[in-house]
């Protein structure tokens, strides 16, 4: 049989630092680039018109100008600060657009300036038909997207909203199945993946799009997915090799879902290439956002959500043995006494939870 | 036992593709044999799937209705009533108050003597509903009174403005003739925001205009001598005002008069220029107002001999009995005809006329016509103001599904080889369970008749990725149980039971933050929601129990199991 793995034995843990390191480099070049251009003037972030209000108009032409000469023809029609951005997949359409006028919450296309400008280089097909269909016309628009200022900040905060709140929704089912310190581990390299794809998104100035965000939201969803493979297979192990230290359990865990995590990522991931190479300017964005998504979702399982995981119960069974400890030797002060009843307690959810191996070690 | 469970699991999983594999490509109707050829299917199939306005191509306009401004009018004309009554009831009124700030709704009356406070506040809540203490909030200190509205009471009318615009808006929608649309409040229950879809509509600017039209009606007396002396006009409105002695009473109104030209096509056309405004000085309260109103049409100006076009309007029968009333006892006097505080013809009274009126000028045959809708269709409680427009047009959408049928078969592909080539015999369980899962997964789109949008697609794409890992989480499990020198029907049962557990959790987590996203998430992210929680539950199914089976088959042709293609 054709396989890729034949036994891994790789300790995954000693590195954890250079690991660590890098996804806490890459978050601060990220979060650089959108303080450095927020100082500098500039948005942090190129925000399409779903989020910061303005018009876009999208216009197919038979013979598309330049664009000087569009920009030209709509500052004769005084359309001001216009940004005429050509579809790089289809060499006959444009994307006009406009800033939000102002500080009004209404928002009026811009549709009639538009046309008047383009109706210099002839006219525009029927409402009804099709360019092509039209031998007369020399141009039709085919979308416009107006939203203003209420609308884009409520978008933008709704979004924000939506996803947090679907992150408590995954820490609370996972502290459930397993423990919080694996729920809290997991949704600590979620947010990781969606901080860094920003930082990509800030440094090369995507525009960030609501397109966009359904994408972060399939990555959330993805690299959760694939983390709790990882942790699964920890539970199991536990539960399997009770005398195993869980430094072990966790690098034989990523070692054994290894293959997995290759062929069904390095799968999913042929499957985004393709959206980035053939999916066109439509789902440009979005193809992008889960490109890298997908690259820092399978990294951050073993680099961010697993380490993160073991050092969080390391740091409890110390808190633990501390505890017993104190227990049996005679207390002298108030303060220990909390210290054992507050671990006690935490011995009894892990107890309860059906994994003994959090005590021992 | 285990026979009759296969048998059992066969039998289920048979019916289940042909129901879903109908659901997907059969007709809504009796099929007939032409709908089972290529091109049948393809119509159908267009039929089935509700496609969202960014596939389909048309109109998405998020309005606001500006309730602030119908509570400010609200109070204002209650300050003038509560000043009538008072003097009705003989207290001198000093002076009288009206706040109307967002949030803060006051409506204030002094009077000359604070001894009669209670004879004024009885005067005054007989005549109006001030007097409802959950709506208005009533004091009094020297002889100020005061009503302040409630915060419960600027939610209700505030939500009944927003309710109110939602069917007038409804009906102008209706009336135009606009095929399927979507309308619905939308956002926050305090946002007072519709949503309204309009699928095929590519310029929506009629629509807006005719959706944001003013259709304030109102029947007035023109102040002024009777015929034959011409009725009374200013040119200015400081000269109207000063007719009145400076100041313009409650009982009296200044408004403007334009004889209502046209503006179509050439605009520097000499004829077509608008005459100077002219004021004039009418009667308040109105005779009646367009509540009254029965129908209102469109009709041509001189027989269809003109381009011009005037309105007719007709009268309930209410209305028409007050109107005859009084221009019975106005004859050779003047009326007007007020539209959104604008005279737009002054008409004198020949004899008395009960129910119909008609408005003068010259429109355009669109233009009267869409007034005479907005008439009939009643006033609007408030001005409402657009926040949102976008307009997809047929091509842009095809584009995107073009874009995303196609990604999403490159992407397909790719999965497909590569399993076939490195699980080989199990890879086609992978496939077989692939392919039944797109298709179940339109079928449960098009049951819960969900719509199918751009990230609709990508809640697909992410289905794609969830069935290829369940698939391949199980297969890789298989091999380390068999490596571990288990049989292969062990081996097969361990590595289904084990993957399963994760599979479970990957699934329900994935579920679990997606119905958040359904609950709280606006259209296009609901669109992702659905179609991935429709295809994760359609992953469970297909991954696990479809597979399982074929694995099942399988082994139970072979009375000794010797090797597994995996």
């Amino acid at each position: 049989m054709l396989q890729m793995f034949k036994t891994v034995n790789v300790d995954w843990l000693k590195h954890r630092a250079w690991l660590i390191g890098l996804s806490v480099a890459l978050m601060l070049a990220g979060l650089g680039s959108a303080i450095v251009r927020q100082a500098t003037g500039h948005q942090p972030f190129n925000l399409g018109v779903d989020f910061k209000g303005g018009t876009v108009i999208t216009v197919k032409f038979k013979q598309r100008p330049t664009d000087d000469a569009i920009r030209t023809a709509l500052t004769s029609q005084s359309v001001r600060d216009a940004i005429v951005q050509p579809v790089t997949d289809k060499n006959d359409t444009v994307l006009i657009k406009l800033p939000l006028e102002g500080e009004t919450s209404s928002v009026d296309a811009g549709r009639d300036q538009v046309r008047k400008a383009l109706n210099n280089f002839g006219t525009e097909a029927q409402p009804n038909f099709e360019l092509e269909a039209d031998p007369s016309a020399a141009y039709k628009i085919v979308g416009t997207d107006a939203v203003g200022a209420v609308a884009g900040a409520q978008l933008r905060n709704k979004a924000i909203a939506v996803t947090l709140a679907a992150l408590v929704g995954i820490l609370v089912y996972i502290a459930m199945r397993f423990e919080w310190t694996y729920g809290a581990a997991a949704v600590i390299a979620v947010f990781h993946d969606v901080l860094i794809t920003l930082g990509f998104f800030s440094a090369f100035q995507w525009e960030v799009s609501l397109t966009v965000i359904a994408a972060l939201l399939t990555l959330v969803g993805f690299s959760v997915n694939d983390t709790i493979v990882v942790f699964d297979r920890i539970r199991e192990n536990r539960k399997l090799n009770r005398r195993d230290s869980l430094y072990k359990i966790t690098n034989d865990s990523i070692n054994q879902t290894l293959s997995r995590t290759v062929i069904a990522n390095g799968l999913v991931f042929l499957s985004v290439l393709a959206l980035v190479l053939f999916g066109g300017d439509v789902l440009r964005a979005f193809s992008l956002a889960l490109f890298i998504g997908v690259i820092f979702g399978t990294y951050s399982s073993i680099a961010v959500a697993s380490p993160i995981m073991v050092w969080w119960e390391q740091r409890i069974d110390a808190a633990n043995r501390a505890a017993t400890l104190a227990y049996n030797r005679p207390t002298k002060s108030g303060v220990q006494s909390a210290v054992k009843t507050s671990a006690r307690g935490a011995v009894a959810s892990h107890a309860a939870k059906g994994s003994p191996g959090a005590g021992r070690a | 036992m285990k026979k009759k469970n296969l048998l059992q699991r066969t039998i289920i999983i048979v019916v289940v593709t042909v129901l879903g594999t109908y659901a997907v490509i059969g007709p809504r109707r009796k099929p007939t044999l032409k709908d089972f050829t290529w091109s049948g299917i393809k119509s159908t199939l267009r039929d089935n799937i509700h496609l969202g306005l960014d596939l389909k191509g048309g109109s998405h306009l998020v309005m606001r209705v500006k309730t602030d401004d119908y509570l400010k009018e609200l109070t204002t004309s209650d300050t003038v009533a509560a000043e009538n009554a008072a003097k009705e009831a003989g207290i001198e009124v000093k002076q009288t108050k009206t706040d109307a700030t967002p949030g803060n709704y006051r409506v204030t009356v002094e009077i000359a003597d604070p001894s009669k406070v209670t004879e004024a506040r009885d005067a005054i809540q007989k005549k109006l509903d001030l007097n409802d203490t959950s709506m208005w909030t009533y004091a009094a200190s020297g002889g100020q009174l005061t009503w302040t509205m409630t915060a419960a009471a600027q939610r209700l009318l505030a939500q009944n403005a927003t309710d109110q615009a939602l069917n007038i808006i409804e009906s102008r929608i209706n009336a135009l003739g606009i095929t399927e649309p979507t309308l619905q409040t939308h956002g926050a229950q305090n946002s007072h925001q519709i949503l309204l879809q309009m699928p095929g509509v590519q310029d929506p600017e009629r629509v807006k205009m005719l959706l944001r039209g003013q259709s304030k009606l109102e029947l007035v007396h023109v102040v002024g001598p009777p015929s034959p002396a011409p009725s009374t006009t200013y040119s200015s409105e400081e000269e109207a005002k000063a007719s009145l002695g400076g100041t313009v009473p409650t009982n009296r109104r200044v408004l403007p008069y334009k004889e209502r030209v046209e503006r179509t096509g050439n605009t520097t056309d000499q004829k077509n220029q608008d005459k100077p405004t002219r004021w004039v000085v009418v009667e308040a309260p109105a005779i009646i107002d367009g509540t009254q109103l029965r129908t209102a049409t469109a009709v041509n100006s001189r027989g269809g001999r003109s381009e011009q076009y005037e309105i007719n309007f007709s009268l309930k029968k209410d209305g028409a009995e007050k109107f005859g009333a009084w221009t019975g006892s106005h004859i050779n006097e003047y009326m007007g005809v007020v539209l959104n505080s604008e005279v737009q013809s002054i008409a004198f009274i020949k004899s008395q006329i009960f129910d119909s009126g008609m408005i003068e000028g010259s429109y355009t045959k669109q233009s009267a016509e869409d007034l005479a809708l907005v008439l009939r269709s009643g006033a609007l409680p408030a001005q409402i103001e657009y926040l949102e427009e976008r307009t997809v047009g047929p091509s842009l959408g095809a584009d995107s599904i073009r874009a995303g049928v196609r990604a999403s078969l490159v992407g397909l592909s790719l999965v497909i080889f590569f399993m076939l080539i490195y699980y080989r015999g199990s890879g086609v369980n992978a496939v077989v369970a692939l392919v039944l899962n797109m298709i179940l997964m339109l079928a449960g789109l098009i049951i819960f008749g969900a719509t199918l949008t751009l990230p609709g697609i990508a809640g697909i794409i992410l289905t794609i990725g969830m069935a290829v890992d369940s698939n391949v989480l199980i297969f890789e499990r298989i091999r380390e149980e068999l490596h571990t020198g288990k049989t292969i029907p062990s081996a097969v049962d361990h590595g289904f039971d084990r993957a399963f557990v994760t599979i479970i959790d990957t699934h329900v987590t994935t579920i679990v933050s997606s119905l958040f996203l359904f609950v709280f998430g606006t259209g296009p992210i609901r669109g992702f929601a659905v179609s991935l929680v429709i295809g994760l539950l359609v992953n469970l199914f297909s991954a696990v129990y479809v597979s399982r089976t074929i694995f099942m088959w399988e082994l139970s042709r072979k009375r000794k199991v010797e090797s597994l293609s995996i």
